[in-house]
């Protein structure tokens, strides 16, 4: 009897950044689905430092996240969400009902295209551009609280195609918040969004929390005089970091910069 | 059956959004409903349908609304698993298509806007950035025509054909108000002649508005941007 052992002739390499919340969504992916696969850290914060392959099989945006699955590659981290549920079944990610996908599909898009940039706005921007932004955010948020409509994940009673794509609202919204001051979900407005980002995160296996904040300081806070024993811890939570997650390269430079992101 | 399968698209005549997601029930024989919005006087409909973003396209099925174009194709070839269908079945395949759908929407669209919306230095350096993405499309789509036929036909359209007709379908519309050449048969032949074998197929050729009435809105368009952003 011919036995195809697919499982041993599979070959799955993912190209990422640990800081890039696109780039956690596939691993979270793959975790959830328990397909094995490589991680290659990548050094993000210039095109020259970028491994060959990340550059030989993205060549147009060269950036990460890259999925390579038998030497195929697949770009972008939704359609790698996508083609990850189309391949490996297990656990799925996406309802069977059309409709509930595009219900998924369309609250993806809405995150990455109306929530996320007012963030980097109200971070980054003039004081009178911050204000509205906040505002931005703060809508946005409500509306995904409304949207959850009390249901323990986005995708139902379990983890699904959106939950997985809110990442950067269970996890970095709230490193962002400790490192700015600035308060973006607050429980008087969202009360059952900030109990799914406690699920959330539980679930997915996470880098340690603590020192988030310590990184995004060095590379955020402008004033020259805390930049320096910001960049000091930093530099000590990567060290951190590096023996935490057994092996895994990280960048070494004296300041942090902020990854850069696939779309 | 019959009765269950209510469809309404409300939609916008000039909008590629719109265009796209018509052609898209068109080309699957899906009888549907069409309601022109004016996008001046929202319908209390589309507040309704979509409170999130209050554009169309949006289309209801069954009473139930559906908004964003990319998404609403990828509803439609779910629900109506007839020919043609917009996404091949094999995941990478799909995996190729969307993403070249996300280059055309995302990288040639956004380009395209700036090139209608400004003038001078901005409008050159916009126009440059087009044709620099139309070269790295004409690259990219060899993997679809790998032997340089292109043969497309009303049963094999798909979400990378649709996508790139309503962004580049009205080219020569589009080189007319602006004066620049876009798609040149020199320098993208394939893309020029995969427009070209888009816009032969019938259903098309029916769907497209008049050059004429296309134009006027471009010019439109393109007017009220130089004149705010001058303001």
């Amino acid at each position: 009897m011919a036995v195809q052992n697919t499982a041993m002739a599979e070959e799955v390499k993912l190209f990422g950044a640990w800081g890039s919340p696109y780039s956690r969504r596939v691993e979270m992916a793959l975790e959830l689905k328990g397909v094995p696969f490589e991680y290659i850290e990548e050094n993000v914060s210039d095109d020259k430092l970028k491994s060959p392959s990340l550059l030989k099989y993205n060549p147009i945006h060269k950036k990460v996240p890259v999925l390579q699955h038998n030497g195929k590659p697949i770009l972008e981290s939704q359609i790698i969400l996508e083609y990850i549920d189309e391949t490996w079944k297990s656990n799925p990610i996406l309802l069977q009902d059309p409709h509930e996908r595009a219900m998924a599909r369309f609250w993806a898009k809405f995150i990455e295209e109306k929530c996320m940039p007012p963030v980097w706005k109200a971070l980054l921007g003039s004081r009178d551009e911050r204000g509205k932004a906040m505002e931005e955010v703060r809508e946005c948020l409500k509306t995904l609280e409304s949207v959850l409509n009390g249901k323990n994940f986005f995708g139902g009673e379990t983890i699904g195609l959106l939950d997985i794509a809110a990442n950067f609202i269970a996890f970095w919204l709230r490193v962002i918040q400790e490192v700015s001051g600035l308060e973006f979900l607050t429980a008087e407005e969202c009360p059952l969004l900030i109990k799914w980002c406690d699920r959330a995160n539980a679930i997915a296996e996470h880098l340690p929390v603590e020192c988030m904040p310590a990184l995004w300081k060095a590379g955020w806070i402008p004033a020259e005089n805390e930049r320096e024993k910001a960049v000091e811890e930093a530099c000590e939570c990567l060290k951190t970091l590096d023996s935490a997650l057994n092996g895994r390269r990280f960048f070494e430079k004296d300041t942090v910069g902020f990854v850069d992101m696939s779309a | 059956m019959g009765e269950e399968n209510k469809v309404i698209l409300h939609g916008m005549w000039a909008s590629p959004f719109s265009k796209r997601v018509e052609l898209a029930l068109k080309l699957k024989g899906i009888p549907f409903e069409y309601v022109e919005e004016d996008l001046k006087n929202k319908s209390a409909e589309i507040l309704h349908y979509n409170p999130v973003h209050k554009k169309i396209p949006v289309l209801v099925h069954n009473g139930k609304p559906i908004a964003e174009s990319l998404v609403i194709l990828e509803y439609i070839d779910e629900t109506w698993k007839n020919n043609p269908r917009f996404l091949p079945q094999d995941p990478y395949k799909r995996a190729r298509v969307r993403f070249w759908t996300s280059f055309v929407q995302q990288h040639l669209f956004e380009t395209m806007f700036t090139v209608v919306k400004t003038d001078g230095e901005a409008q050159e350096k916009a126009v440059k950035e087009l044709l620099e993405k139309l070269q790295v499309l004409e690259e990219g789509i060899k993997e679809f025509f790998p032997d340089g036929n292109i043969c497309i036909d009303s049963n094999n359209v798909g979400l990378l054909d649709l996508v790139l007709l309503s962004v580049f379908g009205p080219y020569n519309v589009q080189e007319e108000v602006l004066g620049i050449k876009i798609i040149d048969m020199e320098k993208t032949p394939l893309v020029y002649s995969w427009l070209r074998a888009i816009n032969q197929l019938p259903l098309v050729k029916e769907s497209i508005p008049p050059h004429d009435k296309l134009a006027a809105v471009l010019k439109f368009m393109r007017e009220n941007a130089l004149k705010s952003s001058s303001a």
